[in-house]
């Protein structure tokens, strides 16, 4: 049966294909996701009282934080089409929208980094900063301080790793994007790329390997959460339906089975499996591959999701 | 409160583009750019096929994505009829209810604001029909008030046969396609 629309439309990124964010949403989507991730490891670090051993990561991830944050949000700024409005985000609290929240969740993240890069500041802060050293011992040994910096990373960071899913998940208009596990899977991918990150620069053995275990763990959940996110679109209605079959055997299939599923969960888990069994060395393949996996999952959904529309003549 | 709407009669709509011609002049819009638009829908199968022609624009919807998802506040649904607009000073151009809209109605004014259909309010609250209703000449088009239930498009609406674009997303819309 022939349902054929045509429109006089031609409105510049909507048509013939809507196309409205281009690379720095999925870029800045990834570096929130792992930022979230290294904040959570970093919290719990702390929680467990490791922020006094030399070599542990949580000495550095917020430095690393800091400044990819900091990326991921100069590409938020290139993406608005009226730059020199930027500051109107802060006038206002929307309950209602996520990327107020997310917004809001970005400020309170820059004091936590800040007081967590204090508790062991870099040596070039000593240009900067009277005594450093005096400074980042008061911190570390004031309670209130150490936990606010714990709980802070931990909270904040589960803030904005759901956030940057949310904010896509909310609407109803893009058909791939209107499902709520699409918070958890970009939460999950977050932690995982954290921990394949942290798995790639830790001096520590023991921590090297505990995160190894964890990325593991990580990787398998996201491999459940995919499956979900997919079943859960499968079931759903028709448009829904297939926004599903574009990543299962559409446009962007190649995509998402061998750059996403397999280069960026399935291979690196079997690698990471034989090594923290000690059957291979710990090397930086597999989590490279993770981080990249967790890349393209980002300009996939947000790219795929664009292209899925409640107008069937866009499938 | 009332809720402006439209009933559009898509018996009588040939597709002139009369309604985009005065859009475009009554509101200054840049070049490549649409408010609204027509719309031709072929379906059936040969030789048993039907097409229907209507003109389209934002729905003014009564459950707005748009606005719910806008961090600042531009998105609004204006007090004189329910009108879904954009306060351009307040719009970073952050295309979040550009990318909300299921029926693609907005895009970004080469000024960098998102830009929609506004009922042409600014003749509306001077008593008038938007530029598209008064320049239709099949009279394909009908705007009014659709809580009140004297209204000509509150009528139609409840006499003839309609449909409104895609209600499975929730939106509402207050566009209303007579067939």
């Amino acid at each position: 049966m022939l349902n054929e629309i045509t429109t006089s439309r031609s409105n510049h990124l909507i048509d013939p294909i809507f196309h409205v964010w281009g690379w720095e949403i999925p870029v800045y989507l990834f570096i929130g996701g792992i930022v979230a991730g290294m904040m959570i490891i970093s919290g719990y670090s702390i929680m467990k009282g490791r922020i006094t051993e030399p070599d542990c990561s949580c000495r550095i991830l917020p430095r690393i934080s800091f400044i990819l944050l900091s990326i991921g949000m100069f590409a938020l700024f290139l993406d608005l089409e009226y730059k020199i409005h930027f500051w109107r985000l802060y006038t206002t609290f929307e309950i209602k929208s996520p990327m107020s929240w997310g917004a809001w969740i970005l400020l309170l993240v820059y004091p936590v980094l800040i007081a967590n890069i204090l508790m062991a500041p870099p040596e070039y802060l000593n240009k900067y900063i009277k005594n450093p050293g005096n400074l980042s011992k008061k911190f570390r040994e004031n309670r209130f301080i150490l936990n606010a910096t714990s709980y802070g990373n931990i909270v904040l960071g589960l803030g904005l790793g759901v956030y940057t899913g949310v904010l896509l998940s909310s609407m109803v208009s893009r058909p791939l994007w209107n499902s709520s596990l699409l918070a958890v899977l970009f939460l999950i991918s977050g932690l995982s790329a954290a921990a394949a990150f942290v798995h790639m620069i830790a001096r520590n053995v023991v921590e090297r390997e505990t995160l190894a275990r964890a990325d593991n763990i990580f990787l398998s959940i996201e491999l459940v959460v995919i499956f979900l996110f997919i079943a859960g679109l499968l079931n759903s209605t028709e448009v829904q339906i297939k926004a599903a079959y574009l990543l299962l055997t559409g446009t962007y299939a190649v995509t998402f089975w061998v750059f996403v599923v397999g280069l960026g969960i399935i291979i690196p888990l079997l690698i990471q499996t034989r090594a923290v069994n000690h059957k291979v060395q710990h090397t930086a393949i597999a989590p490279v591959l993770v981080i990249m996996g967790g890349l393209i999952l980002r300009f996939l959904i947000v790219e795929a999701g664009q292209y899925s529309h409640w107008l069937n003549a866009h499938f | 409160m009332s809720r402006l709407g439209m009933a559009i009669d898509t018996r009588k709509c040939v597709g002139c583009m009369d309604c985009v011609v005065a859009c475009k002049t009554e509101n200054n819009l840049p070049e490549g750019f649409d408010r609204d638009w027509i719309t031709t829908e072929v379906s059936g199968s040969f030789p048993n096929l039907t097409m229907q022609i209507r003109t389209e624009r934002c729905n003014h919807c009564s459950d707005t994505p748009c606005v719910s998802c806008c961090p600042t506040g531009a998105s609004h649904i204006h007090d004189f009829g329910g009108v879904v607009l954009v306060d351009h000073d307040l719009c970073i151009g952050c295309k979040a209810c550009v990318a909300s809209c299921p029926y693609d109605a907005r895009y970004i004014h080469p000024d960098g604001y998102a830009d929609k259909c506004t009922f042409c309010i600014h003749r509306v609250e001077n008593g008038e029909d938007p530029a598209c209703v008064s320049v239709c000449p099949t009279y394909c088009m009908h705007f009014g008030d659709l809580d009140d239930p004297n209204s000509e498009v509150s009528k139609l609406v409840a006499s003839r046969k309609s449909s409104v674009q895609h209600p499975a997303a929730g939106t509402k819309p207050n566009i209303f396609y007579l067939e």
